[in-house]
C-alpha cells in the first residue's frame, strides 16, 4: 500500500439540475482492489465518470495517478469500462479489440490476451451484436484491459455473469493488483464486497464508509456486509 | 493528431460498412437507378440529360454521405462508444479525419461505378475530363461527411437525423443552379444560394462539363475546400470530452 492512486476532494457534480454528488471526498489506495458499492442511483457511475475525466464537475478536485483527472497523459494509463457496454455491435469481438488496441498503440498479442482473460476465445470471431448480455459485458471489459493500464476503473463488470465467470474475473482483478495495478470496481451487489480489499460505500452521493471488509464488520458488529451496510445507513440517518 | 489513430478509425468504419452489404448496395445502386431513370425520362431530349447528368453524378455522394455519416456518428454518440473513445489517446481530429477517409473511400467506389454506367451505357458526355467529375464527386462526399458529422450533434434520435437531410440538403440542391440558373433567380434567392456550399460544388461540376476550367473553377474548388475545413472545425467543436 503505497499512497493513493485516486484522490477525490470536495467533488460536487450536478446532472440535469439534480445534485448527484454534493461534496465527496475519498481516496483509492494504490495497488488495491477497491470496491465502490452502493445502491443504484447512489452516484457510483458519476464518480467513475469524474475519475476518468468525462464528467463535467461543478467543484472540487479529482487527482488520478498524481495528475488532474482527464489529463492527456492519463489517457493511455487508465482503463475504463463503462456501465453500458460501449463496443461496436456490428463488428466481431476481435475486430472491436483490435480497433481499441490500435488506438492505444497496444500490440496485437494484447488483443488475444484480453480475449483469453475474459474467457471469450471461443467467441472471438462472433459479431458482438449476437452475443448474450454477459458476453457483451466481457467484451467491454476486455477493451479496458488493453494497453496495460496502471489504473482500471470498471463500472459493474460482473453484473449478470454466472458464478464461475465471476470468480474467474475476481481472480483476474486480484492478479492485476498483485502486479501493482490499482482497480476500482463498482457494484450494487453487496455480496461482491467480500472480494474487495477495500470498500467505498456510497449512498445518495455521500460516502458512508471507507474501510476494509474486516474493519466494517468490526465497526458495525455485523457478520454479513449487507447487514453492516444497513447499520451504517441507520447510523447516518440517526446522526 | 496521429496517423496510426486516424487510420484505425477509418479502418474500423470501413469494417462496419463491409458488415452491411445492403447499405453498400443501396449507396451504389440507387444513384445508378436514378441516372438510368433520368436518361429514359428525357429520351428524345438528349440535351437535358447532358445538362443534369454530370452534376447529379457529382452531387449524389454529397447526399448519400451526409445521411450515412450523420446516422453513424449519432450511433457513436448514443451507444457510449464516443464517451469511451474520449477517454483514450485519440484526438478529435483523428476521429473526424478517420470518418472522412472512410466515407471518401466509399464515395470513390460509388463514383467509379456510377460514372462507368453513366459515361458508358447511358452515353453521357462531358467536354472536360471525366476523371475530374469523379474527383469532384469524392470532394463533395467529404463535404457531405463533414456536414453530417457536425449536424449529428443536434439530433437526439435517428428520426431527427434523417430529417436533417431534407432540411439541410434539399434547399441547397434547389438553389445551387441545377434547376433554375442562378442569374434567373429572385435577388434574395440568389443571395441565399451565394452562401450555400453546394452552389460552388455544382458550379465546379458545370465548369467541368463545359470544359471551362479557369479562375472561376479554381475559386469554386477553393470555396468547397474551405467549407469542408469549416464543417470539420465545427464538428470538432461539438465533440466534448466532458459531458453533463
Amino acid at each position: 500500500m503505497t499512497g493513493a492512486a485516486i484522490r477525490v476532494d470536495g467533488l460536487r457534480v450536478v446532472r440535469g439540475g439534480r445534485v448527484v454528488l454534493p461534496q465527496l471526498t475519498c481516496e483509492v489506495v494504490a495497488g488495491s482492489v477497491t470496491g465502490l458499492l452502493g445502491p443504484s442511483g447512489s452516484g457510483k457511475s458519476t464518480l467513475i465518470r469524474a475519475i476518468v475525466g468525462v464528467q463535467r464537475v461543478v467543484g472540487g478536485t479529482v487527482e488520478v495517478l498524481g495528475e488532474p483527472a482527464g489529463s492527456k497523459r492519463l489517457r493511455s494509463r487508465v482503463g475504463y469500462m463503462t456501465q453500458a457496454p460501449s463496443v461496436y455491435g456490428d463488428l466481431t469481438v476481435r475486430e472491436n479489440l483490435r480497433f481499441f488496441a490500435r488506438v492505444l498503440g497496444a500490440p496485437a498479442a494484447a488483443v488475444e490476451r484480453a480475449i483469453a482473460d475474459v474467457s471469450l476465445a471461443d467467441h472471438a470471431d462472433w459479431i458482438v451484436g449476437r452475443l448474450s448480455g454477459g458476453q457483451l459485458t466481457r467484451v467491454s471489459l476486455a477493451t479496458a484491459l488493453l494497453g496495460d493500464p496502471d489504473l482500471l476503473v470498471l463500472d459493474e463488470p460482473t453484473v449478470g455473469l454466472d458464478p464461475v465467470l465471476r470468480r474467474d474475473l475476481w481472480a483476474l482483478f486480484h492478479g492485476l493488483a498483485a502486479q501493482g495495478r490499482t482497480l476500482l470496481v463498482s457494484s450494487h451487489v453487496m455480496d461482491e464486497a467480500d472480494r474487495c480489499q477495500r470498500l467505498l460505500l456510497l449512498r445518495e452521493g455521500r460516502l458512508l464508509a471507507a474501510a476494509t471488509p474486516a474493519e466494517l464488520r468490526q465497526r458495525t458488529g455485523a457478520a454479513q456486509l449487507d447487514e453492516a451496510f444497513l447499520r451504517l445507513v441507520d447510523e447516518a440517518a440517526a446522526a | 493528431m496521429s496517423g496510426r489513430v486516424t487510420f484505425a478509425v477509418a479502418a474500423r468504419v470501413l469494417a462496419q460498412l463491409r458488415r452491411d452489404p445492403r447499405t453498400i448496395a443501396l449507396v451504389i445502386g440507387v444513384p445508378c437507378l436514378l441516372e438510368t431513370l433520368l436518361e429514359q425520362l428525357f429520351e428524345g431530349q438528349g440535351q437535358v440529360f447532358q445538362h443534369v447528368g454530370a452534376p447529379l453524378l457529382g452531387l449524389f455522394p454529397f447526399v448519400t454521405m451526409f445521411l450515412v455519416t450523420s446516422i453513424t456518428m449519432l450511433r457513436e454518440r448514443r451507444s457510449g462508444t464516443l464517451e469511451r473513445l474520449m477517454t483514450l489517446p485519440l484526438g478529435k481530429l483523428d476521429l473526424l479525419a478517420g470518418y472522412g477517409i472512410a466515407f471518401a473511400v466509399l464515395a470513390a467506389l460509388q463514383a467509379a461505378v456510377v460514372s462507368a454506367l453513366t459515361f458508358g451505357l447511358l452515353g453521357l458526355d462531358v467536354a472536360g475530363p471525366r476523371w475530374l467529375v469523379g474527383a469532384l464527386a469524392v470532394a463533395n462526399a467529404v463535404l457531405g461527411t463533414a456536414l453530417g458529422l457536425f449536424v449529428s450533434a443536434f439530433a437526439q434520435t435517428e428520426f431527427q437525423a434523417v430529417q436533417f437531410m431534407p432540411a439541410i440538403v434539399f434547399p441547397q440542391i434547389l438553389l445551387c443552379g441545377l434547376f433554375v440558373a442562378r442569374d434567373a433567380m429572385a435577388g434574395w434567392l440568389h443571395a441565399i444560394s451565394d452562401a450555400l456550399p453546394l452552389t460552388y460544388a455544382y458550379d465546379a461540376l458545370a465548369q467541368t462539363a463545359a470544359d471551362t476550367l479557369g479562375a472561376r473553377f479554381a475559386a469554386d474548388v477553393g470555396v468547397v475546400s474551405g467549407c469542408i475545413l469549416l464543417a470539420l472545425a465545427l464538428g470538432a467543436a461539438t465533440l466534448r470530452r466532458r459531458t453533463p
